[in-house]
């Protein structure tokens, strides 16, 4: 549950959605005085898809847990029904599918536990 | 404004149509789950209309749940929306002709389907043969529209949905089925598996700084990859051309935003 006041929360949601706005209208409004991004940049760039949603996938089904002591911390029914959905989603590259057999699987491995 | 430029919205439309399945689902889980961390029904569909981008909104829904601090949560959105930049940047030659308020409301419509299939279509075709804004609109009204909708719907049905079911599951499933399309080659694995490593230890780290960092070192990997291997910077956009297309086509749609810039009567009749 978050400990977010409405006012912060709200103030959160601005400044995110602000950000966003500035991002997608950048090249647009600019274009004449900024035509191209530079190729640097743009090498750069072209590696975040891939390295932001693999931190959010790991990050949401095992992390390593401090206290009591070192440990991997996972729900095994999450890892499995991860890893399943992981293969429909390397196969097959559709949302829906990847969610239908992600979820199905966790439903059936927590109901049979 | 052209007699047909309903027809290139409704070809936009029609062409954006089979990627309304997958939004659909993804706002549903949005809506829910943003109103099972402690977010109002209200403040999740302020955040569909404000935001109106599906990864950064799971993420930022993520850390506000965990508590994570203001400038943490804000920075790991925006970082997950970094690749707009790239879009902003490859529409802009086809924007440029675009009045003030089209542009804005254009960027503020910019999402992974739209930019896909504008730019190929715009590659493809003149400026006088094809509406560039009213194609672009008819490729986005249709999923601000099902993402708004989908979203309240979420948000509406949240509590109800039982916890048993753990609908938050979704979220990570979510960015699963994006990250396959996302690796392209070995940089970009390389990138991925870094960063998913990465994030499992990073996880120790206060302030939920975990992501972030894992991120970036994961986007350091890929670069570091492609430097060793001399092949630093890769031009995304003239990779993808060559793949798809003759040497003389890819000539001809290097060619085309300037097309797009000189084709005064075209591009401007259309505001």
């Amino acid at each position: 549950m978050t400990e977010y006041d409405a006012v912060t929360l709200w103030l959160l949601i601005l400044v995110a959605g602000v950000g966003t706005f500035a991002i997608k209208l950048s090249f647009v409004q600019l274009f004449g005085w900024l035509d191209e991004v530079s190729p640097v940049v743009a090498g750069v760039l072209r590696f975040v898809p891939a390295a932001v949603l693999a931190a959010l996938v790991v990050d949401s089904v095992v992390t390593l847990s401090a206290s009591p002591s070192l440990h991997l911390a996972f729900d095994p029914a999450e890892l499995l029904a991860a890893s399943v959905a992981a293969v429909v989603a390397w196969r097959t590259e559709s949302v829906p599918l990847t969610l239908a057999v992600g979820m199905v699987v966790l439903w059936s491995v927590t109901a049979l536990a | 404004m052209p007699a047909d430029g309903r027809s290139d919205f409704r070809d936009g439309a029609r062409a954006v149509a089979p990627f309304l399945l997958g939004v659909a689902p993804f706002g549903l889980v949005v809506g829910v789950t943003a109103v099972n961390v402690g977010v109002t029904p209200l403040q999740a569909v302020g955040m569909s209309l404000l935001l109106f981008t599906g990864a950064a909104q799971l993420a930022l829904i993520e850390l506000v749940g965990r508590g994570a601090p203001f400038a943490v949560a804000a920075a790991t959105a925006l970082v997950v929306n970094l690749r707009y930049l790239m879009y902003s940047a490859s529409l802009a030659p086809y924007f440029r002709r675009f009045s003030l308020p089209t542009k804005w409301l254009g960027a503020y419509g910019m999402t992974d389907h739209a930019y896909a299939l504008s730019v190929v279509e715009f590659r493809e075709t003149a400026p006088d043969e094809r509406s560039r804004a009213w194609y672009y609109f008819g490729a986005a009204t249709p999923v601000w529209v099902v993402w708004m909708s989908t979203t309240v719907a979420g948000a509406l049905l949240g509590k109800t949905v039982p916890s048993e079911l753990s609908l938050e599951f979704a979220v990570p499933l979510m960015f699963m089925a994006l990250l396959f399309p996302a690796v392209e080659d070995r940089p970009t694995a390389t990138a991925a598996v870094v960063a998913g490593g990465t994030a499992v230890v990073a996880a120790v780290l206060p302030f939920n700084l975990g992501l972030v960092t894992a991120a970036t070192l994961g986007i350091a990997a890929g670069v570091a990859t492609e430097v060793r291997a001399g092949s630093f910077p890769k031009d995304d956009r003239e990779g993808r051309t060559s793949d798809d297309a003759t040497g003389g086509e890819a000539t001809e749609s290097r060619a085309g935003p300037r097309e797009s810039g000189t084709g005064d009567s075209a591009g401007g009749g259309d505001q």
